[in-house]
């Protein structure tokens, strides 16, 4: 802990969207008990998430593996006494995560989806062929290049895509 | 005629066409107008919120945007989209300098987010526009008593303090809207409980493993089949126990059913008239059971 200091932490995460609520926890464990994930595996317990990173212990949280194991079923949120907003600091989280460069592979196909496309899954010529026999209406455009708009006006394009065009 | 800009979402459309056909079906034969909408999006769903809140919430207001400008309230059949666009929605109506921030980026893109409209899930369009007592004189082939075990996914109940769609400890509306088909909504052990969905992709041991409980806790429960409302839930239940059957050498055979595919046979659309050859676990025996 030499030279770094807790609260700088605990500072960065209440000054994000999402993480306003993370000092008020004082680790009741409500959390974990209550999370599906918890009970299968060792891997993730939003408690412990917590503790670390109130301590400051910045690296640990951002570069391990276990903020990505929250299945943001909120139960952990609807349950806490002490209304920290927990599913949603797990999202500051991993937004911090993403902009040091820790992307798990998924999200970056996910980004990939909605910069070409505007949406995450792909409408493939069966499903188009299924859709016309089914009688249901042909789908309209998306609105792509509003959203890519959107995604340079918020610097999402230059979070997900640091090299151009390369995904990271 | 009530009218809803209908928010089809990504998965539906291009992975589920027998959960949008059905739910087309129902609601049009409910006297619903659905709308499609034009230059609609992806809502910003859970990964995408993951990567950057403030553009998710951007996103899901651009395509309220759209909403306001045909001057017609949303209906979502997904819940993850129903989450995605009442969260936003509700956030932006009700925090000034959050909906500040998010115009300013909207204006990139020539929309401004002025609040002016409602997201609302098709559930509610059954209870409240439509009523349960009209539902119920709708039906003309009640479901002969299925036992069916309910499961709204977590999208639909929590965050209750925006979504604000039921008590999300005893929620009842889901349970009544089964019922009202004339078929049994049945107890069974962690009903509430999410199905690990989201953690398909990142996480796909813990997922299944998750995915496994719901499907033992329904069967254990006697369970005709399970009803869902979400794309993902379906997807991770119903191809989940193909997944089940490799990994854990265990066969279910528990028929997944979105709660569209219930309402429209009981409405009286014929099964060869839905996509019911989308499910990977047949569902031939809850259709001889309804009859």
């Amino acid at each position: 802990m030499s030279g770094e200091k807790p609260l700088d932490f605990t500072k960065e995460i209440t000054s994000k969207l999402g993480g306003e609520t993370i000092a008020r926890c004082y680790q009741c464990g409500t959390c974990a008990s209550t999370c599906p994930v918890t009970r299968t595996t060792e891997r993730y317990n939003p408690r412990q998430i917590i503790r670390l990173a109130l301590l400051g212990q910045r690296d640990e949280v951002l570069k391990g593996d276990s903020i990505w194991l929250c299945a943001s079923c909120y139960n952990c949120q609807e349950r806490c006494p002490q209304k920290v907003e927990i599913a949603d600091v797990i999202y500051a989280l991993r937004n911090i995560a993403i902009r040091e460069g820790n992307i798990p592979a998924i999200y970056t196909e996910f980004a990939n989806g909605l910069m070409s496309e505007g949406r995450l899954a792909p409408i493939s010529k069966f499903l188009e062929k299924k859709r016309a026999d089914y009688g249901l209406p042909p789908l309209k455009p998306t609105g792509v290049e509003a959203i890519k708009k959107i995604l340079a006006a918020t610097g999402f394009d230059k979070i997900m895509f640091k090299k151009e065009g390369t995904p990271q | 005629m009530t009218s809803y800009a209908l928010f089809l979402g990504c998965t539906i459309p291009a992975r589920q066409p027998h959960y949008e056909l059905a739910a087309r079906k129902a609601l049009t034969r409910l006297g619903i107008q659905l709308v499609d909408m034009e230059g609609a999006t992806c809502c910003a769903p859970p990964p995408l919120q993951s990567i950057d809140l403030e553009t998710s919430l951007a996103i899901a207001a651009y395509n309220i945007c759209l909403a306001e400008e045909a001057d017609l309230n949303i209906v979502t059949l997904c819940t993850g989209c129903f989450e995605s666009l009442t969260i936003a929605n509700r956030l932006l109506k009700e925090k000034p300098e959050l909906r500040e921030k998010v115009n300013k980026i909207l204006a990139n893109a020539g929309k401004e987010f002025r609040g002016t409209k409602e997201v609302r899930h098709y559930l509610q369009v059954l209870m409240d526009d439509i009523g349960i007592d009209r539902l119920k004189q709708s039906i003309v082939k009640p479901l002969n008593n299925l036992k069916v075990a309910a499961f709204s996914g977590c999208h639909l109940l929590r965050p209750s303090e925006l979504l604000r769609f039921d008590d999300p400890e005893r929620p009842r509306i889901f349970d009544t809207l089964i019922e009202a088909l004339g078929a049994k909504s049945i107890p069974y052990k962690n009903k509430l409980r999410c199905c690990g969905g989201l953690l398909r992709g990142y996480a796909d041991d813990v997922a299944l493993a998750i995915a496994r409980d719901k499907i033992v806790n329904a069967y254990n429960a006697g369970a005709d089949c399970i009803s869902t409302l979400c794309p993902f839930c379906f997807l991770t239940l119903d191809l989940g126990q193909m997944l089940i059957k490799a990994t854990y050498k265990e066969e279910y055979n528990m028929p997944i059913i979105h709660y569209a595919e219930l309402l429209s046979l009981s409405l009286g659309v014929e099964p060869k008239e839905l996509a019911l050859d989308f499910h990977k676990v047949k569902i031939d025996r809850v259709l001889e059971k309804i009859g």
